[in-house]
């Protein structure tokens, strides 16, 4: 880093005319697989999207998403992780890469690639050779204490979710607690509470996604890349 | 002899290149309950090393005699020509693995280790390689090894010590073995991967078709009946 004094601590913009990579990580059980389902069910209809998956991926799990019909089967690549799932997101991101780009390629153009990490620990974040941005979900009923406790993932992705509102009067978790903390640890990066029991779509959150979108497409058109055409309607 | 940073690189079990999520046939091993402990698991490595490891062995050795004599894409192979011989290997390779499974996961980890490799050492020899959308692993293997400066005897070295230390991590993940009780089993391995390697390099010259082939029927069936299996943590 010594010799790179320009260096721009912000990410970069998607490279010319690819997808947008959005990472979505967070400790096990705290609803990333719902989110991302949430958010696909709110912006197929106006974005063109493909999701990989790095959780513990049973026919269960296949069968889920096909009932629910998120996302037409080849747009779900599920990556396997080796028993380590930070390992494929973080150090060794080869086999993500490869998902990516194999959906990218059948799918072209997309507008928006989600990356599930699965379930982890506090300590886990995405590579930047990854994704561009990153949520990380916590829910309230894992302790009121974690946003406090920091780490890579709740102090630095860019947006920060706390999930399962509805049930912080039922485990006694402060919401006003978390909200200070992450703040404090975030240094003002956006934090969402939400719940997808009483909002479906997760509407605040898929707000961020489309504004992170409408940032990189405006940094494309100043770099003179003009933005790709939306199909209406495409799945 | 010095040991050559940019080789160790290569045989880096934390090189980014894939290589984390493939357990070599021992997670469908451990399923099937024919892994359960380190007897049984150092019996698995002595297979997979006698059988798919010197053929991966021999084929690095192979590749990085071809990447050598084509490096630099002048085609001075007494007129195998790149292209022509990386598709004679890739075939070659095929041959050698009856299970389509594990072609899949030797061409994905192929794809891995070339983008890996063509990123930290540029060079034509990959660049050809790169024509195939994911050249078998051991193909990969032997071109990096070559144009980092390595002779086959350190391509089949680096190959054949993968074909244990791969499993064997899977194993200490999967079934919670004591990781130094392991790794005590591979350093009673390490003259056995030696003599692989060694035999493997001999096959670095000469037709592709005389390579080894011998073969594991046991880790082909494993690979097959693992893509059917309801949870799979690891890609093969």
């Amino acid at each position: 880093m010594g010799a790179n004094h320009d260096h721009d601590p912000h990410p970069a913009p998607p490279a010319r005319g690819r997808a947008l990579r959005l990472g979505v990580g967070g400790p096990v059980g705290s609803g990333k697989t719902a989110l991302v389902a949430a958010l696909c069910r709110t912006l197929r209809d106006d974005l063109r999207l493909a999701v990989v998956t790095n959780d513990i991926y049973t026919t269960e799990d296949a069968d889920f998403l096909r009932r629910n019909a998120v996302l037409s089967d080849d747009r779900i690549a599920a990556v396997r992780t080796g028993c380590c799932p930070h390992t494929a997101i973080r150090d060794d991101i080869s086999a993500n890469l490869d998902a990516v780009e194999s959906l990218e390629r059948r799918h072209a153009p997309l507008d928006l690639v989600i990356v599930e990490s699965g379930g982890d620990n506090l300590t886990a974040t995405f590579s930047r050779g990854l994704v561009d941005r990153q949520i990380f979900v916590l829910d309230v009923s894992g302790g009121d204490k974690v946003p406090r406790k920091g780490g890579p993932g709740v102090s630095g992705a860019d947006l920060l979710v706390v999930n399962k509102t509805d049930l912080a009067p039922l485990v006694g978790a402060d919401l006003g607690v978390m909200d200070r903390d992450a703040a404090q640890v975030r240094r003002g990066k956006p934090v969402i509470f939400s719940s997808l029991r009483e909002r479906p779509g997760a509407p605040e959150v898929a707000g961020w996604v489309r504004s992170v979108l409408a940032e990189t497409h405006e940094a494309r058109s100043a770099a003179g890349t003009p933005r790709p055409a939306v199909a209406p309607g495409a799945p | 002899m010095a040991l050559p940073a940019s080789l160790l690189l290569l045989a880096d079990s934390r090189l980014p290149a894939g290589g984390h999520a493939h357990s070599g046939g021992l997670e469908p091993a451990a399923e099937a309950g024919a892994v359960t402990d380190l007897p049984t698991l150092t019996a698995f490595l002595r297979g997979r090393l006698a059988t798919t490891g010197l053929v991966a062995a021999a084929l690095s050795a192979a590749a990085c005699g071809h990447a050598a004599r084509t490096r630099g894409g002048d085609g001075g192979d007494g007129g195998l020509g790149g292209h022509e011989g990386w598709s004679v290997l890739d075939a070659e390779t095929d041959a050698r693995m009856p299970s389509p499974a594990g072609r899949r996961a030797s061409r994905a980890q192929g794809r891995s280790l070339l983008r890996a490799v063509r990123e930290m050492s540029p060079h034509p020899a990959l660049d050809a390689l790169a024509a195939f959308s994911a050249p078998h692993h051991p193909l990969v293997l032997g071109a990096a090894v070559a144009v980092t400066g390595g002779s086959p005897a350190d391509a089949a070295s680096i190959g054949a010590y993968g074909a244990v230390t791969g499993p064997a991590s899977a194993a200490v993940r999967l079934l919670g073995l004591d990781p130094l009780a392991v790794h005590r089993a591979l350093a009673e391995l390490a003259p056995q991967v030696d003599a692989v390697a060694a035999e493997a390099a001999g096959h670095a010259r000469g037709d592709p078709r005389d390579l080894p082939a011998a073969s594991a029927p046991a880790l082909d069936i494993f690979a097959e009946l693992h893509l059917q299996a309801n949870l799979r943590l690891f890609e093969s």
